[in-house]
């Protein structure tokens, strides 16, 4: 049914993004807090910074991410010498480029969930000897738990369909940074490729109906959890 | 056990500056809405970081600003019911009884959770999310899970405030069990006069952040000076007695300080005790004995004070060594030319009994 390029670009799409939304949670999670709890002067800048890449042109923040993490950029090379991690131009520069991108979708769920969350409920853990790790551990984590599965979700539905920021930073190889909307785009470069890209654009409308049912229902069960 | 609670704060608007003491059994922390109650309490629990206060709560100081002393809230051991209950919405009711059961310094075993749940009827509840309970249920596990962390002292705010009248008839009786078995002492915060003469054992009547009276309920309740702190319309007295016999006719004799009452059959052994109320409203007095009267209840009395408010006058009698408080009118005051001092005959309309716990 599907072709062996196929099957690659969407294995490679599945796994780019689940790394990326799974390495950027904890993150996302301490960000959100900070910014949820936290009063400083400056705030709406930080903010606004966390924002950024939601309004960046995505070309751009692959091109930053090449200056940064390329092997000779200050990142990049340290990286290499201390902990062998390499991103450039291979997989796991894609999955960094994405979840950078879709930071933002996290921290805006967490924080929603985590500022919608009744104060008085961790009043009363403290009264009943639970200390802050406690509390955020036993009430804040679980009762935030659909505004994080949200936030994973919704990203996660984005970085399928990262496309400027891979491009740039990692370049567009196959079997290795040749995601499924970058396969299409290689598709439509190639004489002759147009019912290649129909097939791979039916295949990402359905990966895309079948991530937003496996949200909804996600997101019953863990709203079921809390009692909602 | 005793407490000595002294707190100052400057709200934006609203000062709180309030001292008394707590003996052991329930406390009331009786007044108007804004009064500063809440406030008080969620100081005691440590949720509200006074800017001067002291508290020492059985011999041990959680609090004093001068001494730079805060313990905080996880560390008090001070239970706390809210008035929203606050159930943990992600557990069952069993792991929110547990939760502070299992953080307790000297957890308490299965025996007294076991007594716990049979104590508030919490058992076959145990296993349902919050969400599936009724408003009294969810009352009635927070107060058990408050009690289970083996508090020092044990703080309501209004517990029965968001609740209608049945379920309010619900949660009274295991309170009053509660308070019964004297295991811990008790601040009770209420606006509510009926709430208050049925559990308290002393009350403190705060007014505008204020403690504007406090006593044992007996002495301040029929006191004269408590109306005008506390601004209730409807008061009087509540009475210590005790169950003399029953008659043949359906009726029971109770004994108090000032003499004998007749009410309606109470379920009780003779000799128990209860707590008996009689609203100065229901009080009416007579210059002579009346005979030919339908009221049960007509006890000869000496007037102690008088207080004359707009058209009405209270009136505080002595009987014995109880006190009773009538309310009249002033016409009729100045009719039957009362004075401290005279001798008159309350005609008791209506009484409440209360401690009915037999009808549970």
């Amino acid at each position: 049914m599907l072709t062996e390029p196929e099957i690659q670009a969407l294995l490679l799409s599945l796994r780019v993004s689940l790394v990326a939304v799974a390495a950027a949670l904890p993150f996302a999670l301490a960000a959100s807090v900070w910014l949820a709890r936290a009063r400083f002067a400056g705030k709406a800048l930080v903010e606004g910074a966390f924002t950024l890449p939601l309004v960046l042109p995505p070309v751009v923040i692959g091109y930053l991410l090449l200056l940064a993490f390329g092997t000779r950029g200050p990142l990049g090379a340290w990286l290499l010498a201390h902990l062998g991690i390499r991103f450039a131009f291979n997989w796991k520069g894609a999955a960094l480029a994405s979840a950078i991108v879709t930071f933002p979708f996290q921290v805006r769920a967490i924080r929603l969930a985590l500022e919608a969350m009744d104060r008085g409920l961790s009043e009363a853990a403290e009264t009943l000897g639970a200390r802050a790790l406690d509390r955020f551990v036993n009430l804040t984590l679980p009762l935030a738990l659909p505004g994080i599965l949200a936030g994973a979700i919704t990203a996660f539905a984005a970085s399928l369909g990262e496309f400027g920021a891979i491009i740039t930073f990692v370049s567009n190889i196959p079997g290795e940074t040749r995601t499924l909307p970058l396969a299409i785009y290689n598709a439509l470069e190639t004489p002759g490729g147009d019912l290649e890209a129909a097939r791979l654009s039916a295949l990402s409308i359905a990966l895309a109906l079948f991530g937003v049912a496996l949200a909804a229902f996600a997101q019953r069960r863990a709203a079921r959890s809390i009692g909602r | 056990m005793s407490a000595e609670i002294s707190l100052y704060h400057q709200f934006s608007g609203f000062a709180l500056d309030a001292q008394f003491r707590m003996e052991k059994g329930v406390t009331a922390l009786f007044g108007p809405s804004g009064a500063g109650k809440t406030s008080v309490v969620n100081a005691i629990a440590g949720l509200l970081k006074p800017q001067k206060g002291r508290i020492v709560i059985g011999g041990r100081t959680l609090l004093d600003t001068d001494a730079r002393v805060s313990v905080p809230a996880h560390a008090r051991r001070i239970g706390y019911v809210f008035q929203d209950a606050r159930l943990f919405p992600h557990m069952s009711v069993e792991n929110n009884l547990r939760f502070g059961l299992r953080r307790a310094e000297n957890p308490a075993g299965e025996s007294e959770f076991a007594h716990i749940v049979e104590l508030l009827g919490l058992g076959h509840l145990l296993a349902r999310k919050p969400a599936k309970l009724s408003g009294g249920e969810k009352g009635r596990v927070a107060l058990g899970r408050a009690l289970l962390a083996a508090p020092r002292l044990l703080l309501l705010d209004e517990p029965l405030a968001a609740l209608d009248a049945a379920r309010k008839s619900e949660i009274l009786p295991y309170l009053e069990r509660l308070r019964d078995e004297a295991r811990v002492p008790m601040l009770y915060v209420s606006h509510s006069l009926d709430e208050v003469t049925r559990l308290a054992d002393s009350v403190v009547v705060m007014r505008d952040g204020r403690v504007a009276a406090k006593g044992p309920v007996f002495d301040l309740i029929s006191d004269l000076e408590f109306a005008a702190a506390s601004g209730v319309e409807s008061y009087g007295a509540v009475l210590d007695a005790s169950v003399a016999s029953h008659r043949g006719d359906g009726l029971s004799v109770l004994s108090f300080a000032g003499g004998a009452l007749v009410v309606g059959r109470v379920p009780k052994e003779p000799g128990a005790r209860l707590r008996v109320r009689i609203r100065a409203e229901d009080v009416m007095l007579a210059l002579e004995e009346p005979e030919a009267i339908s009221a049960n209840n007509v006890i000869p009395t000496k007037i102690a004070a008088i207080r004359q408010e707009a058209g009405h006058a209270d009136v505080q009698l002595e009987a014995g060594a109880a006190k009773l408080v009538a309310r009249i009118t002033q016409a009729s005051l100045v009719r039957l030319g009362l004075a401290p001092g005279a001798r008159v005959f309350a005609i008791v309309k209506s009484v409440t009994v209360d401690r009915n716990t037999e009808d549970l």
